[in-house]
């Protein structure tokens, strides 16, 4: 297999187009990654446009806990998942809803659980005590007052996930090594034998 | 409203940029004719409007919307996928008998849905011509007769595929196929073991570079649109190089209203809106090929009416509108355990599936649905996106390192199987102009009518147990509940994206629109050169169909004008 760094890429994407008839609106393409490699997140201070800071900071906290880090590599707090979430619901009250409600929903069970301490606040043991109520859907048929509680997890894990792994840091997690270009394409024999020796073929 | 006449009179105007528009352009301008291009939507710029090889994180939404739609279901379409489709057009709306279903997706811009499709390239079969069990008209051609025409369009668009010699999926002018993925691999196995054939998919994207256009990098991203043009769209293999030779006058914004005619019954110029100065334009013509898309090119010939052609231009027979159909549809996905932690690996290759399954039961007369179905493969290591792990999400439950294991070990193992099936025609099932409504411009929209008939829900039935039967034989297990039994789980009408049957071709000018030419059996200049002169919907998708019969009906419609008889 033969793969082409970020570079090679362009120009291969150049020489093909030299080749290719396809029309003089082509032409530019090598511009447009470029133009696409300056929108790349600028690592450094986020600055929430949407949430208080105590609720950025108890969203962060909610994503460490979520994607925590672990000896493979960093998690969502690294990988700036709350500031995803907080500049979507910059631009969309209806997202900002279910964040300012949510959270407000988990310092308020938080307090009354814990004598008076905010999520944040809180022990990481108390944190993980309500989450493992929040996090499973089942808890709904012992505590039916947990479904404001459920349904903001459900929307935080699923959009804490979403950002982590669409991030630099969650792509190389996962191990996705597309997105590139190649002059072949084939698969791994050893990828193979894996699965068929797991198989029922094996 | 007052209407600008043109000056010029072209050979041919083409309606819609699309498979069959851009097939007709290509032909026609070949041929040396002077042909104009109408195209409701905007111009295509590749360069720009194409997010191949984008990572989500490189935009600030990563794809979830300015305002979030995709969470919240109200994403038209991909965030990263083509320009520009839609399944509701703001300005164009369409109505839905009441009680109905029916969706419809509409892209509006030069190359039409072949920006957008998925590229399955598959010759229909001689019986798919000429249907042994009566069930849907025979076709006015066999497969004798296409076979040189897929010839051509395979060889100009460029499919990937193995000869195989098998009735359901017939061979073609085929370039060098591509190397199975790991997950393709096991359920190749998994078919053997079932007698369910398993072969390399057909697919018009260039393992190797042929026309001027460049081969394919293995990026898997077709459906953004492919900078090198590597996949097939009309745009750019098309009507770019169309442009390149001085015949072709392209008019964007220009969507077409009404068909003129003259006295005798003959189409003389096409009137459209600008939608850029809102006015009514007449571009004049010797002869028009409408290519708008099965269901837009009903809609242009229904509104066509005058003294001679009450009930729509060239339909007096009745059928226009009639006869609609779309595939049908069913999809199961299962997790794997032998691909669980699978070793990384570049799988991008080409969009979509390697392998697929062609329809293998044809002699079977003990089950209880006609005709067929081919399926879908889905699988690999994708390049995660906005959603990838909501299924992940939502089946786990919990948090914390055992869900990032989980999804560590699960990314890459599952599959996904999508059925496409022939659905019989019905009567119930058609579409018509809907007297109350209006689009922006003016122009009175189409009402859907639809049915499945228990044909289609029997056939989806069997498509679970095939499905079920496929990912168990692997030692996977079947993810989400049993279906509705009522509706089995069928697609919604329409949703498959593969309309046909509206301006139907036949012998008998009393039962169909269009002759054995597309040419419309009362107005010789006006031929119809998308899916609409389809008789029935084979389980092949229609596209590689579209541009093989354009393209003889263009080759047709140019001989036809040499010799004076247009
Ligand atoms: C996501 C997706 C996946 C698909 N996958 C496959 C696949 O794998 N294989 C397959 O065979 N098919 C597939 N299809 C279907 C395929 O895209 C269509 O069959 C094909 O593009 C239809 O070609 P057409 O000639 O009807 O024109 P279209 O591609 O539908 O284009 C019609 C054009 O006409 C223009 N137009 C409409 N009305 C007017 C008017 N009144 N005046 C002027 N212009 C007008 C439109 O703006 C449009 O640009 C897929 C479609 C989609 C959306
Ligand atoms: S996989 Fe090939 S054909 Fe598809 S977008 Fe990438 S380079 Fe183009």
């Amino acid at each position: 297999m033969s793969e082409y760094s970020r570079r090679d890429l362009l120009r291969h994407i150049g020489i093909s187009l030299t080749l290719g008839a396809a029309g003089e609106y082509v032409l530019a393409a090598q511009d447009v990654q470029h133009i696409h490699q300056t929108l790349a997140p600028q690592n450094g201070h986020y600055t929430p446009k949407s949430l208080t800071a105590h609720e950025y900071a108890t969203l962060q906290r909610l994503s460490d806990l979520i994607i925590p880090a672990d000896e493979l590599s960093p998690g969502a707090l690294s990988a700036g998942a709350a500031d995803f979430i907080d500049f979507l619901c910059s631009a969309s009250d209806e997202m900002k809803l279910i964040y300012t409600g949510g959270l407000a929903w988990i310092d308020e069970a938080m307090k009354h659980r814990y004598g008076g301490k905010t999520f944040l606040a809180a022990d990481p043991s108390q944190q993980t005590a309500l989450l493992d109520l929040i996090a499973y859907r089942e808890n709904l048929r012992q505590d039916p007052a947990l479904s404001p509680g459920i349904d903001f997890f459900a929307w935080a894990r699923k959009m804490v996930a979403d950002a982590y792994y669409t991030s630099p840091i969650g792509i190389k997690d996962l191990g996705y090594m597309g997105n590139t270009a190649m002059t072949h394409f084939s698969v791994p024999r050893e990828a193979i034998d894996y699965a068929v020796k797991r198989s029922p073929f094996a | 409203m007052q209407s600008t006449k043109s000056a010029q009179v072209f050979d041919v105007v083409v309606v819609g940029s699309g498979a069959g528009g851009g097939t007709a352009v290509k032909v026609l301008t070949d041929k040396g004719l002077q042909v104009a291009l109408l195209e409701a939507g905007p111009m295509l710029n590749p360069a720009k409007d194409f997010r191949e090889h984008v990572w989500p994180y490189q935009v600030d939404n990563r794809g979830a919307g300015a305002h979030s739609e995709l969470y919240f279901g109200r994403q038209q379409w991909g965030y990263f996928a083509a320009p520009v489709g839609y399944w509701d057009i703001p300005d164009e709306p369409y109505t839905v008998a009441a009680g109905q279903e029916w969706r419809w997706f509409r892209s509006r811009i030069v190359g039409g849905r072949t920006n957008h499709y998925g590229r399955i390239s598959l010759r229909f079969s001689d019986y798919d011509f000429q249907p042994e069990d009566g069930l849907s008209d025979p076709w006015p051609v066999t497969y004798q007769e296409m076979s040189p025409w897929y010839d051509k369009a395979e060889g100009f668009i460029g499919v990937t595929g193995t000869k195989e010699g098998l009735r359901t999926a017939p061979d073609g002018n085929f370039l060098p196929a591509i190397a199975p993925r790991v997950h393709e691999v096991l359920i190749q196995k998994s078919c053997g073991k079932l007698g369910i054939p398993c072969i390399p998919s057909r697919m018009a994207m260039l393992t190797k570079s042929i026309n001027g256009r460049a081969a394919c990098h293995y990026c898997g991203q077709c459906g953004r649109g492919c900078v090198t043009a590597s996949a097939f769209s009309s745009s750019q293999a098309m009507i770019f190089p169309a442009m390149k030779t001085g015949k072709l006058t392209l008019i964007t914004g220009a969507m077409a209203r009404e068909l003129v005619t003259d006295g005798s019954g003959k189409v003389t110029a096409v009137s459209y809106v600008d939608k850029a100065t809102r006015s009514e334009q007449q571009i004049r013509c010797r002869a028009v090929v409408v290519a708008a898309s099965a269901c837009e090119s009903a809609r242009l010939l229904l509104n066509s009416k005058s003294a001679r052609f009450s009930a729509g231009i060239a339909n007096s027979s009745g059928q226009v509108g009639r006869n609609l159909t779309d595939s049908v549809g069913y999809s199961l996905s299962g997790t794997v355990p032998a691909l669980a932690n699978l070793p990384r690996h570049n799988s991008d290759g080409i969009d979509g599936m390697h392998v697929y399954v062609p329809w293998w039961l044809l002699d079977d007369k003990k089950k209880n649905f006609p005709r067929g179905y081919h399926i879908e493969i889905g699988g690999g290591f994708r390049m995660p996106m906005i959603g990838s792990f909501h299924g992940e999400c939502a089946a786990f439950q919990g948090y914390g390192r055992k869900l990032k294991d989980s999804i560590r070990e699960q990314y890459g193992a599952t599959v996904g199987f999508a059925g496409r099936g022939e659905m019989i025609p019905n009567k119930d099932t058609w579409c018509e102009i809907d007297p109350e409504r209006v689009d922006a411009w003016g122009i009175p929209v189409i009402r859907f009518h639809a049915r499945w008939s228990d044909a289609e829900i029997n056939q989806v039935r069997h498509m679970h147990e095939t499905f079920t039967g496929i990912i168990e034989t692997m030692g996977g297990r079947v993810m989400g509940g049993r279906p509705d039994p009522k509706t089995a789980g069928i697609s919604t009408p329409g949703t498959i994206i593969h309309e046909a049957g509206t301006v139907k071709m036949g012998d008998d000018p009393n039962r169909s629109v269009l002759n054995k030419y597309c040419q419309a059996h009362e107005v010789k200049n006006l031929f119809v050169c998308d899916a609409a002169p389809f008789v029935s919907q084979p389980d092949k998708n229609v596209t590689l169909s579209i541009v093989a019969f354009a393209w003889r009906a263009s080759e047709y419609l140019a001989e036809e004008m040499r010799k004076g008889n247009v």
